[in-house]
C-alpha cells in the first residue's frame, strides 16, 4: 500500500505525495536539478550534503540502481523529491530498484507531487529549508517548524563533514562497457597514452594529491584514466603534510556548502600555490582557489543545477555543455590582478572558470567530470595533467 | 562569428508534395528557414511544387517558384535569380537529391552557387551506405554487418556472410522506400529486385538484422565553430525492425543510464564531425542490444527531418530556424532561444520535465490489398504527438488524439468463444507488428499475460510494458464499480494516468456526459503546464501549453479578445496539410487584426503547432473533453471549427451544446449541407439540379431505391471525408455486395445513393460568404471525369474547356446556395457538368482541400478573408467587392499517390481518395501547366537525359521521340482515343494497342501495331513493358474483371516509372502537355499573380 508523505517548505508551502523511501522526517535545503539522467550519481554526490534534491524529470528510477553509477559509497542527499518512481525498472546493468535502494540507505523521499510547481516556486523564491515527512503520523505543522528550523547553508562548513577522515590511494579508472564502448574507451586510452609517455621529470607517473571536500569518484577515475597516481587527503590536511606526499599536482575537489568558512583549506591552498604547485579546482575547490587567490564568493539566489549549461571557453571561443551544481559563486568583481577569466556561463554570463596568471593553477565552476552530464569539458583534465607533467 | 556578408541571396529547395515519408514537417522547417533568413536581410528564393504549404505564401520569400523540384527546372531558376548560396537541408530527401543533381550536372559551379548547411561530400558520405559504414568504422563506431550490391546475383552470393533475417535498404530513397526484411531467399530476391529498381543509383544495402534491439535517435545541432548540442533524445517503443516513422516513439529516452546516454551523446556528435555536417541539424539513429548495451549506429540524416520536427515540438527548440541561421555563419552562442524569450542562449541543451509520445497514423483501410505489416519501409501517413507529465498520460493522450475510434486502450481482440483461435490471433499480432499492436498488447495484459511473455513476443522494453500493464490493471479495477463510488482521489489518479472521460465512461458503463459531470463535481480538472525547454529553471512568457492533472496551473489566460482555432489532428489521406494551411491563415489574419489567437492541435508535423504561429498554442488532442477544458480556461470570444477538416467539425454540435462560442457558419447549417434529405429540399427550393439520389437506411431499402434512380450509382456512407468507402456500382449485384461488405448501415449512419453521371465534367468551386455578399474564389475544372474523387483528380484553374456561360451559371448557383445555407465563411461546392446541365454534387460549408491551391493560383488569401468574415468583418470592409478575377496563367493541381509504397496495390483511381499530396504547375497554357504539374508529381514526360559528364550542363527538356505508347481502352473510350492517338503520333510516338483499341485507331487511318493482351499469350504487352519498349501507358478499364486483367500492366508501369494514365481525360491532358514539354520556362508567384491590364 502506498504510504502518505508531505513536503513543507520554510515559507509554509506544502505538497502532498507518497513515500518512496523510509518513513520518518528529513530536513535540508530544498534544491532542484534539471538533469534528465543520472539520479544515482546525484544522490551519491557529496555536494548534496544537507540538501533535499528535487529532480525535474518526472520518471526517476527507470533504470534502477547498479554498483557502478556511484560518486561515493553513500547517499549524501538528505532527501529526494520526484514526480514518479516506476514500479518496474529496466536496464541490463541494474541490480536493485531505486525504492529498495532508498530504503536500504534509510533515505526519506517523496513522489507524486507537482515537482514543476515546486521548481517554479524555488526558482522564484530561492532555495530554502524544507522538510519531508513520510509514513504514519505525518503532520504539516511539525514539518513546517522543522523546515523553518533549518539554518541554511550560508556559513556552513560542510566540506570538513563529508571529507574522508584519513588519506587513501585511489586506483580505479572509468567504467566502460566492454566491446561496445570502443569509442569512449579509445578516447580515454589516447589521453592516457600521452600522460604515460610524458612522465614527470622523476620518471614516474604524475602524482596527484586530491584534497577531499566531498570529492566525486568520477574525478578520481578520470585521473587514473590519464595515468596519474592519486592520493586523496582529508579537507583539513596541512600544506606540510601534503608536501610530504611529494605531489606533482594538487587537486581541489568539489563539495557542499559555503566555501568561506573553510579557512583551514584556504590557507593550505595559499601556501601550496606559493610553491607554484600545479593546481586544479572544481566547483567548491574552484571557489577555494579563488578565495586563496584573494577573490571573494557570494551566495546565489538559486544557483545552477542542471546538466545542460553552455559555457564559453574564452580562449578558444568554443561553447561546451556542462554539468552544473552550485549555489555559491565567485564574485567576478573581486578577481584582482592575479586571476584571469577562462570560462563564462552562456546563460547568465556568470563566472565559470579562472586561472592564476602567476602560478599554473586553474579552476572550473561546473563539473568537467560530468557524471551525470555531458563530457564536453573533460579536456580540462587532459590540460591539467599536461601541465603537471610539463613542470 | 557573425552572419556571412559574402552572400546576399539564398535559394531554398522545398520538399515538394506530401508523400509517405515526407510530409508537412518540411513545410514547418522550410517556413522557419525562410523566416529566419529573411529577418537577417537575405534575399530568399524558394522553389517548392506544393501549393498547400505555408512556405510558398507570398510573404515568405522574395521570389517564390511553385515549380517542379527537378534539377533542370531549378537550373532555370538559378539562371534567372543568380542566388549566391543554396540551402538544401530544409526540404527532406527531395531537396538533398535535387541539390546533388545540380552539383553533379555542374549547374552550381556554372553559376557560382555555394551549398551551405551541408556539402555534397557530406551528403554523399551520409547517404552512401558503404562510405557511411567505412566512416563509422574510422571513428570506432560499430555498424551492422553489411553487403552492398548492385545486382541480384551479388546478393544471393553474399548473403551467407550476413545471414537471415536480413534488412534490405536501397540507397538514396526516402522513408525507406523499397526496403524490407527478408527471412528467406524468395523474399531476398523480391525485395532486392524492387530495391534496385527504386534506388536512383541501383544500389542496395543488405545488412545484419538487429531486430528486437532497442532503437534510439539523437537530434544534434552543430555550428561552424564546431559547437554541438543535443536537442532531444528519442526512444522507440517499437524496437528495431519497424521504421522509425512507423514506430511509437517517446522523448526523452527512458531506459538509459547517464553513462549509456553520454556514450550515445558523444557518438552522435562524433558522427556529425566525421560526416562533415558543417552547420545545422541532423539526426543519428542507434540500436542498443538490451542484453548487454552493445551499441550500433544505424544511420544519420545530414538535414532536418521528420524527427527534428518532432524534437522541435517536443522541446520547444526551433531546430530548423536555428539551423538556417547557423548555415549563414552564426554560431550557437550568438543566437538566443526564442521560447524562453531570449533568456537562454540557443546553445543551451533543452531539458524537459514531461514525456512526449508520438504514434503514427496509418490508412491501410484505403489500400485493402496492401501488406499491412510494419517493416523498415515507412507506411504511415501521419502522426499524433501528445505531452503528459508521465508516460502513461502522454501515451493515452496520444491514443485518443489519433482519431481512429479509440479513446485509450479499447479492446481490439474480437470477443469469441473460440479461445484457441483468439490466442493464435493475439500471438500473431504481437509478433508481427501491425498498426494495432499497441492495443493487442493491452488485450494480452487484459487476458493476464505476463510482462516477460509479452517482452518475448514483442521485444518491447519491459519498462514500457510495465507501464501499459499498470494502465490495464487500472481499467480492470473499475470492473463493476459504480460511478458514484469514484471519489476525488481515485478520479484524480485516473486522470493523472491519462484516462479520457470517454474511456472511463465506457469502463464504468455510463455516458461521457455523466462521467464529465461527476468529475467536475469532484473538482477534478486539468491544469496547463508550459513547454519551456528548461524544465522551469527560467520563467518564460511563451504560451506553449499542455494539459495535465497537477496542482498548479500555468495557463495565465489574458483578458484580451480571443479567437481559438481548432486544427486538424494527425494527417491522413483526405485531411492533411491543406487544412493546416487554412488554420494557420486564420491565426495569422486574426492576430494581425488584434485578436489573441489560440491554436489547438496535436500534429507535430505542422506549421500550426509552431509556437509562434499563434499567440498561444495548446498541444492537445482534438476531443470534446480536451477542447472544452481549454475553452473553460481561456473563455475565447470565438471558436473556429470549419478550418481543420472533419476533426473539429465532428465536435461542433457537442461544443455548441456545451456553450462554446462557435463562429462562422453555424453547426446547424453544416448539418443542413451534410444531411442529404434536408439538402435536397433546399436544392429543390432553389430550383437547382442534383443527380437523382436517395438515402437508404438498410440494405433492402438500398436495392429498392436504386431501382428508382437507376444504375450506375455512386454509393457512400454519410459524414465522410476523403471518400471513405465510396464506390461506383454498375449493377444490383454489386450494390448488394457493397451493402453487405463495405459499410455498416443503420438509421444513424445511412448510406447515400447517387446516380452516377457518365462522361460528366466535374467542377470544384471555392467561395466565401460574409452573411451578405458572396464572392467566388475560383472555379476549378477537373481533368479526370466525374467519379474520380475530387482529391485525386487533377484540376485546372481557370477551367480549360468550360464556356463562360456555364461558369457564370455556376457562380450564380454557388451564390444561391451560400445564402440558402446561411454560410458565414468558406464554402466548397462540387458540380458535375453534363452537356449544358449543371448538377450539384455536394456542398461543404467549410474550408476545403483546394483553398490553398486557389489562393496560390490567384493570389487571394481566401482562408484569411473568410476568417475575418467569421470574426465579424464584411467582405466589403476588407476591400473585396467582387469575384476573384480569372488569372492570366493556368494553374494545374495534380495529385500524388503512395502506390509505390504498397506493392501489389492496383494504382487505379475511383471515388475513394487515395492521394497523399498535391503539386501545382503553372503556365501560359493549360498544356504547359499540366506538363509542369505532371513533372512535379514525378512523372517525367520528357526523355530522361544522361549526364554529359563534362561539367557543362544542358537543362533542356527533350520531347520523348522514337518512343512508343501503349493504348488499351474500355469500350466507351474507343471513340475518344482516336484523337489522343493522332496527337501522340504528331508528337512523334509510335503506337501499339490491344485488339479493340488498335482496330479503332487503325480505322481512323492512324498507324498502330497490335499486341497481345495478357490472356492472349506471350509475347504480350507485359513483355514489351518489361523489355523497356513502351514509354507511355494509356489504360482505361471498366468493371471488376477488366480491372483485374489489366492490373499487371499498371503495376509494371508503376514499378518501372513509366508515365501512365487510367483515364481518357488524363490521356487528353497528357497530349496537351507533350506539346509543351520542351519549353521549360519558369514563373515566380508574383508573375502569376500579376494582372496584365
Amino acid at each position: 500500500m502506498s504510504r502518505p508523505a508531505l513536503l513543507v517548505l520554510a515559507d509554509g508551502t506544502c505538497f502532498e505525495g507518497t513515500a518512496i523511501g523510509v518513513d520518518g522526517k528529513t530536513v535540508g535545503e530544498v534544491v532542484f536539478n534539471t538533469a534528465m539522467t543520472g539520479y544515482q550519481e546525484i544522490l551519491t554526490d557529496p555536494s548534496y550534503a544537507q540538501q533535499i534534491v528535487t529532480l525535474t524529470y518526472p520518471h526517476i528510477g527507470n533504470t534502477g540502481v547498479n554498483a557502478d553509477d556511484i560518486e561515493s559509497e553513500q547517499i549524501f542527499a538528505k532527501g529526494l523529491i520526484v514526480r514518479d518512481v516506476p514500479t518496474l525498472h529496466s536496464n541490463f546493468r541494474a541490480n536493485e530498484s531505486l525504492g529498495a535502494y532508498l530504503q536500504r540507505r534509510h533515505i526519506v523521499a517523496i513522489s507524486g507531487l507537482d515537482t514543476r510547481a515546486l521548481t517554479r516556486h524555488l526558482r522564484d523564491k530561492g532555495a530554502q529549508g524544507g522538510c519531508i515527512m513520510a509514513g504514519p503520523g505525518i503532520e504539516q505543522a511539525t514539518a513546517h517548524s522543522a523546515a523553518q528550523s533549518f539554518p541554511g547553508l550560508a556559513g556552513m562548513d560542510l566540506a570538513r563533514v563529508v571529507s574522508c577522515q584519513q588519506a587513501y590511494e585511489w586506483t580505479v579508472g572509468s567504467w566502460r562497457l566492454e566491446g561496445a564502448l570502443q569509442r569512449a574507451a579509445e578516447a580515454v586510452t589516447k589521453a592516457r597514452a600521452q600522460a604515460m609517455a610524458a612522465t614527470t621529470s622523476t620518471g614516474s607517473n604524475p602524482h596527484i594529491v586530491a584534497m577531499d571536500f566531498g570529492v566525486k569518484q568520477n574525478i578520481l577515475r578520470l585521473f587514473i584514466d590519464r595515468g596519474c597516481r592519486v592520493t586523496v587527503v582529508p579537507a583539513n590536511t596541512t600544506a606540510d603534510d601534503i608536501r610530504a606526499l611529494q605531489p606533482d599536482g594538487l587537486f581541489l575537489s568539489n563539495g557542499p556548502g559555503d566555501p568561506e568558512p573553510c579557512d583551514y583549506a584556504i590557507n593550505t591552498i595559499r601556501e601550496l600555490l606559493a610553491d607554484k604547485l600545479p593546481t586544479f579546482g572544481i566547483c567548491l575547490g574552484y571557489q577555494l582557489l579563488a578565495l586563496a587567490s584573494g577573490a571573494s564568493t557570494l551566495k546565489m539566489k538559486f544557483g545552477h543545477h542542471g546538466a545542460n549549461h553552455p559555457v564559453l571557453d574564452t580562449a578558444s571561443g568554443r561553447v561546451m555543455i556542462s554539468s552544473q551544481n552550485h549555489g555559491f559563486a565567485v564574485d567576478v568583481e573581486s578577481l584582482g590582478d592575479q586571476l584571469a577569466i577562462t570560462h563564462i556561463s552562456q546563460f547568465d554570463q556568470s563566472l565559470q572558470g579562472i586561472r592564476r596568471l602567476d602560478v599554473p593553477a586553474m579552476g572550473f565552476q561546473g563539473h568537467p567530470e560530468a557524471s551525470p552530464g555531458p563530457h564536453d569539458v573533460q579536456a580540462l583534465f587532459d590540460q591539467f595533467v599536461a601541465q603537471v607533467v610539463a613542470v | 562569428m557573425p552572419k556571412r556578408s559574402d552572400i546576399e541571396s539564398v535559394l531554398i529547395i522545398g520538399a515538394g508534395p506530401i508523400v509517405i515519408g515526407q510530409a508537412c514537417e518540411f513545410d514547418y522547417s522550410g517556413a522557419q528557414a525562410c523566416k529566419a533568413l529573411k529577418e537577417e536581410g537575405y534575399r530568399v528564393i524558394l522553389v517548392n511544387s506544393n501549393p498547400a504549404t505555408i512556405m510558398t505564401d507570398p510573404a515568405m520569400a522574395d521570389a517564390i517558384y511553385i515549380e517542379p523540384i527537378d534539377w533542370r527546372v531549378v537550373a532555370r531558376i538559378i539562371e534567372r535569380e543568380k542566388p549566391d548560396a543554396l540551402l538544401p537541408t530544409m526540404g527532406g530527401q527531395t531537396a538533398l537529391n535535387c541539390a546533388l543533381d545540380l552539383n553533379r550536372e555542374g549547374v552550381l559551379k556554372a553559376h557560382g552557387v555555394q551549398m551551405i548547411g551541408a556539402t555534397p561530400a557530406a551528403i554523399d558520405m551520409a547517404e552512401d551506405r558503404e562510405k557511411f559504414r567505412i566512416a563509422m568504422g574510422e571513428i570506432g563506431l560499430d555498424t551492422p554487418r553489411a553487403l552492398i550490391v548492385h545486382e541480384l546475383q551479388e546478393a544471393i552470393n553474399g548473403i551467407a556472410e550476413i545471414g537471415y533475417p536480413c534488412i534490405i535498404r536501397p540507397s538514396f530513397t526516402m522513408g525507406g522506400s523499397g526496403g524490407g526484411i527478408a527471412y528467406n531467399q524468395d523474399e531476398l530476391r523480391d525485395i532486392v529486385s524492387r530495391g534496385l529498381d527504386l534506388s536512383p543509383t541501383s544500389e542496395v544495402l543488405i545488412e545484419q538484422s538487429v531486430l528486437g534491439w532497442k532503437e534510439y535517435e539523437m537530434e544534434v545541432v552543430r555550428d561552424a565553430a564546431d559547437n554541438c548540442i543535443i536537442i532531444c533524445s528519442i526512444e522507440n517503443l517499437d524496437p528495431m525492425g519497424i521504421h522509425t516513422g512507423d514506430s511509437i516513439t517517446v522523448a526523452p529516452a527512458q531506459t538509459l543510464t547517464d553513462k549509456e546516454y553520454q556514450i550515445m551523446r558523444n557518438a552522435s556528435i562524433d558522427v556529425l564531425r566525421k560526416i562533415g555536417v558543417d552547420t545545422g541539424g541532423s539526426n543519428v539513429q542507434f540500436a542498443i542490444n538490451p542484453a548487454d548495451g552493445a551499441m550500433i549506429i544505424i544511420e544519420m540524416n545530414p538535414r532536418v527531418s521528420r524527427s527534428s520536427a518532432l524534437a522541435s515540438k517536443a522541446t520547444g527548440f526551433p531546430i530548423a530556424r536555428v539551423a538556417a541561421k547557423l548555415a549563414v555563419g552564426y554560431t550557437l552562442n550568438e543566437l538566443r532561444n526564442e521560447i524562453t524569450g531570449g533568456q537562454t542562449p540557443a546553445s543551451f541543451e533543452p531539458s524537459i520535465d514531461y514525456v512526449v509520445t508520438k504514434i503514427p497514423r496509418f490508412t491501410f483501410e484505403k489500400f485493402p490489398s496492401a501488406d499491412n505489416r510494419l517493416t523498415t519501409q515507412m507506411k504511415s501517413v501521419g502522426e499524433v504527438m501528445a505531452i503528459g507529465r508521465t508516460f502513461k498520460e502522454s501515451l493515452q493522450k496520444a491514443m485518443r488524439g489519433l482519431e481512429i475510434g479509440v479513446s485509450g486502450f479499447d479492446p481490439v481482440l474480437p470477443e469469441t468463444a473460440d479461445e484457441e483461435a483468439r490466442d493464435v490471433l493475439l500471438q500473431r499480432e504481437l509478433r508481427e507488428a501491425r498498426e494495432q499492436r499497441l492495443w493487442y498488447v493491452g488485450d494480452a495484459f487484459r487476458l493476464g499475460q505476463s510482462i516477460e511473455k509479452l517482452h518475448e513476443s514483442t521485444r518491447i522494453d519491459l519498462w514500457f510494458l510495465s507501464q501499459i500493464q499498470e494502465l490495464i490493471n487500472s481499467e480492470l479495477a473499475l470492473t463493476n464499480v459504480a460511478l458514484d463510488n469514484i471519489d476525488a482521489s481515485s478520479m484524480r489518479q485516473l486522470k493523472r494516468d491519462g484516462f479520457s472521460d470517454i474511456r472511463l465512461a465506457a469502463l464504468l458503463n455510463v455516458t461521457e456526459q455523466a462521467l464529465r459531470k461527476h468529475r467536475l463535481a469532484l473538482g477534478v480538472k486539468p491544469v496547463y503546464k508550459r513547454v519551456d525547454s528548461c524544465a522551469a529553471e527560467f520563467s518564460t512568457s511563451t504560451a506553449y501549453l499542455y494539459s495535465t492533472y497537477e496542482q498548479y496551473c500555468e495557463a495565465e489566460p489574458t483578458q484580451r479578445d480571443k479567437i481559438m482555432v481548432l486544427g486538424g489532428g494527425p494527417n491522413r489521406i483526405g485531411q492533411g496539410i491543406e487544412f493546416d494551411y487554412c488554420c494557420v491563415h486564420a491565426a495569422l489574419a486574426l492576430r494581425d487584426d488584434g485578436f489573441e489567437t489560440i491554436m489547438v492541435n496535436c500534429n507535430p508535423e505542422t506549421v500550426s503547432t509552431d509556437f509562434d504561429t499563434s499567440d498561444r498554442l495548446y498541444f492537445e488532442p482534438l476531443t470534446l473533453e480536451d477542447v472544452l477544458s481549454i475553452v473553460d480556461v481561456e473563455q475565447p470570444k470565438g471558436l473556429i471549427v470549419q478550418y481543420g477538416g472533419q476533426t473539429p467539425l465532428k465536435l461542433a454540435r457537442d461544443l455548441l451544446a456545451a456553450g462554446a462560442p462557435i463562429i462562422g457558419t453555424s453547426p446547424e447549417s453544416i448539418d443542413l449541407a451534410e444531411d442529404r434529405e434536408r439538402f435536397q429540399q433546399l436544392i429543390e427550393k432553389l430550383g437547382l439540379k442534383q443527380p437523382p439520389n436517395r438515402t437508404a437506411r438498410n440494405p433492402e431499402e438500398a436495392l429498392e431505391l436504386a431501382q428508382q434512380i437507376g444504375y450506375p450509382l455512386v454509393v457512400r456512407p454519410s459524414y465522410v471525408l476523403g471518400g471513405r468507402a465510396m464506390e461506383i456500382v454498375q449493377q444490383e449485384s454489386e450494390l448488394a455486395r457493397y451493402m453487405q461488405e463495405a459499410v455498416s448501415v443503420s438509421n444513424d449512419s445511412p448510406v447515400l445513393l447517387d446516380r452516377f453521371l457518365n462522361d460528366a465534367i466535374e467542377v470544384d468551386v471555392d467561395a466565401i460568404c460574409d452573411g451578405k455578399d458572396v464572392i467566388i474564389g475560383g472555379i476549378m475544372q477537373h481533368i479526370e471525369e466525374a467519379g474520380i474523387h475530387s482529391g485525386d483528380s487533377a484540376c485546372s484553374l481557370p477551367p480549360f474547356s468550360l464556356s463562360e456561360s456555364v461558369c457564370e451559371a455556376i457562380r450564380e448557383q454557388v451564390r444561391m446556395m451560400a445564402h440558402g445555407l446561411g454560410v458565414l465563411g468558406l464554402m466548397n461546392t462540387q458540380f458535375a457538368i453534363q452537356g449544358d446541365s449543371i448538377y450539384v454534387l455536394e456542398v461543404n460549408p467549410r474550408a476545403s482541400r483546394t483553398v490553398p491551391f486557389v489562393s496560390k493560383a490567384t493570389g487571394v488569401p481566401l482562408a484569411k478573408v473568410a476568417a475575418r468574415c467569421m470574426a465579424g468583418q464584411s467582405l466589403a470592409s476588407q476591400g473585396i467587392t467582387g469575384d476573384v478575377a480569372r488569372p492570366d496563367f493556368f494553374s494545374v493541381k495534380e495529385s500524388v499517390f503512395p502506390f509505390a509504397k504498397f506493392p501489389g496495390v492496383d494504382p487505379t483511381l475511383g471515388p475513394e481518395m487515395k492521394s497523399t499530396g498535391e503539386v501545382m504547375g503553372s503556365g501560359k497554357t493549360f498544356g504547359e501547366a499540366f506538363y509542369k504539374a505532371t513533372l512535379g508529381a514525378s512523372t517525367d514526360l520528357s526523355e530522361r537525359r544522361v549526364s554529359s559528364g563534362s561539367g557543362e550542363y544542358s537543362p533542356d527538356f527533350e520531347l520523348m521521340t522514337g518512343t512508343r505508347a501503349f493504348l488499351s481502352v474500355r469500350e466507351q473510350d474507343k471513340t475518344g482515343i482516336v484523337d489522343v492517338a493522332r496527337q501522340l503520333v504528331e508528337t512523334g510516338f509510335e503506337l501499339i494497342a490491344t485488339d479493340g483499341t488498335q482496330a479503332a485507331i487503325v480505322a481512323a487511318g492512324i498507324p498502330c501495331e497490335r499486341v497481345n493482351k495478357l490472356q492472349q499469350g506471350q509475347p504480350h504487352v507485359l513483355d514489351q513493358i518489361k523489355n523497356n519498349l513502351i514509354h507511355l501507358v494509356i489504360n482505361t478499364t471498366d468493371g471488376r474483371q477488366a480491372l483485374a486483367d489489366s492490373y499487371y500492366i499498371r503495376q509494371e508501369a508503376l514499378g518501372l516509372k513509366i508515365p501512365y494514365t487510367t483515364t481518357l481525360s488524363g490521356a487528353t491532358a497528357m497530349c496537351a502537355a507533350l506539346q509543351w514539354s520542351t519549353k521549360g520556362e519558369v514563373y515566380n508567384l508574383a508573375e502569376i499573380h500579376r494582372k496584365s491590364v
